[in-house]
């Protein structure tokens, strides 16, 4: 327990440096900036570390150039008007553009938005967004990352039982988790389970797994995938197509003619039946991105308050409340995932059994 | 709002990332952790059943066990019994035939002993009329001559008187 709390403050303390380097230069370089200003600037930190962004920073600092920074280029791909754009987020560096067959591309913040992203002018049209932007954006790379661990531990779990049936240690504790998971399923869904059990336990892992990867906060890590609303949406979507998809005759009858209701009640009942297939995987994105975004800004937000108040007495607080709150975020991180896990099994199950 | 409008590219990337996620994972980790453990389950449960049949066996051979002792034990003491029961007879028959034998050795003696009396009575008889037939005609030697006839009165006599 010692050691674990340990480990968390050395996380906590390695967070505060990363996060004074990259914001020191801000109240320095306006070192007369009104309060609100920096306030402003702080909401730029803040959002520039919850969305997503062309290239992975790893350390910045107040240099003699004004702001400088390590990161990693990583690759812009690109569509619009049946041209394609493939290059390294480098290209864009201070403000730079690409000319290409006649478009110009080029990184800018679009109207009412906050961080920066690709545009493109056309011969036609001024600064708009290209009709398709694949770029491996932070949050793709840091996904991949992901999907690397999450491969490296599960497959190397796998491989430990070709040794034993009764593995020790870590694999044992993995296998606690992954039966925990599989339970979850099985009670939800019941005898179809079998068929599903791999999705649920992919899904909680990739949504743990990334959790983590959110909270640690230092290169490779940190960034906030699994508060990005496309990520959550896009799993969302999973479960609304295996929960639909693999319905029962049933589960239709049920949700248009509403059986064993007075008919007028039917007018009311079946709109909301219909209503509530579509709000099920909308509370489950809204869950997911809203707790894991929150509790990124809440930590961001403490931490900015000793920058934003200006003062080394405010960090004493300051450092407590973050702590408490990084403490329940490493619980949220794996209560969301069962959450999200529960919750789909629970409507798949509703969809694919007769009874209710 | 940036923070409320997915992003197309990273709703593609996280749908294909995933789907592959599901199948690699499905693939090598799933199938052969959920295997392995569904397998551990199997053994454990064939393992618990060949205990409880095991456990019934003994129970059985205990009883078969303790049957067989019981049946020794019996068989034991009938045998002894037996024994015994034989053992009393066979002594007593010993005893008996001994007791036979002894008597017939005994009356065979008598018979013996009998026989050799009379015998000798008899062989005293002849030699004390000898001797009396010896002095009578030592006695009356000069008188009497050597008649054969004598002795043979001498001899009729004998025969007619009995000694006993």
């Amino acid at each position: 327990m010692y050691i674990r709390a340990k480990h968390i403050i050395l996380l906590l303390l390695a967070f505060l440096a990363n996060v004074s380097i990259a914001s020191a230069q801000e109240p320095e370089a306006k070192a007369e900036a009104a309060h609100e200003e920096e306030g402003l600037d702080m909401t730029h930190l803040i959002f520039h570390h919850v969305l997503d962004s062309y290239q992975w920073d790893i350390v910045g600092w107040e240099g003699e150039n004004g702001e400088e920074k390590i990161s990693i280029p990583l690759p812009v791909i690109a569509y619009h008007d049946g041209k394609f754009l493939c290059t390294l987020s480098s290209a864009f560096k201070d403000g730079a553009k690409v000319s290409q067959d006649g478009l110009v591309w080029y990184m800018g913040v679009p109207e009412g938005r906050v961080v920066e992203k690709l545009l493109v002018d056309t011969p036609s049209e001024k600064a708009v967004r290209p009709s398709l932007d694949i770029s491996i954006t932070r949050n793709v790379a840091s996904m991949w990352f992901s999907v690397v661990v999450i491969l490296l531990i599960f497959v190397g779990a796998a491989k430990a039982y070709k040794k034993t049936l009764v593995p020790h240690g870590a694999v044992n504790a993995l296998e606690t988790v992954v039966l925990f998971v599989k339970d979850i399923a099985d009670e939800q869904i019941g005898e179809k389970s079998a068929k599903y059990v791999p999705y649920m336990l992919t899904l909680f892992f990739f949504i743990w797994i990334n959790n983590i990867i959110g909270l640690i906060p230092f290169f490779p890590f940190s960034t906030n995938l699994s508060g990005n609303i496309a990520f959550t949406a896009t799993l969302a979507v999973g479960t609304f197509i295996l929960t639909n998809f693999n319905a029962t005759k049933h589960y239709w009858i049920h949700n248009f003619t509403v059986p064993g209701v007075p008919f007028v009640m039917k007018f009311i009942l079946v709109p909301i039946e219909i209503v509530t297939m579509f709000i099920r995987p909308f509370t489950l994105l809204v869950r997911l991105f809203a707790n894991v975004t929150g509790g990124h800004i809440i930590i961001l937000s403490l931490i900015s308050m000793i920058f934003i108040i200006g003062s080394i007495a405010m960090s004493v607080p300051s450092i407590l409340l973050t702590l408490i709150i990084f403490v329940l975020e490493i619980i949220f991180g794996a209560l969301q995932a069962y959450i999200f896990t529960l919750l789909s099994a629970l409507y798949i199950g509703l969809a694919v059994n007769d009874e209710h | 709002m940036d923070l409320l409008s997915p992003e197309p590219g990273l709703v593609i990337w996280t749908g294909l990332t995933f789907l592959i996620l599901i199948y690699l994972l499905g693939k090598f980790a799933w199938k052969p952790l959920l295997g392995a453990i569904n397998e551990r389950e199997a053994t454990i449960k064939a393992a618990v059943e060949n205990a409880a049949k095991a456990t019934e066996e003994l129970k059985q051979i205990e009883a078969t066990k303790a049957r067989i002792e019981a049946e020794t034990r019996k068989e034991r003491d009938s045998i002894l019994k037996e024994a015994h029961a034989l053992k009393d007879n066979i002594v007593e028959e010993a005893k008996n035939a001994a007791q036979q034998e002894a008597t017939k050795i005994v009356e065979a003696a008598k018979a013996q002993i009998a026989k050799d009396r009379a015998d000798a009575m008899q062989d005293l008889r002849k030699t004390v009329a000898k001797l009396s037939v010896e002095i009578a005609s030592k006695v009356i030697a000069k008188d009497l001559e050597k008649d054969a006839s004598q002795n043979d009165l001498v001899e009729k006599y004998l025969q007619e008187c009995n000694f006993n």
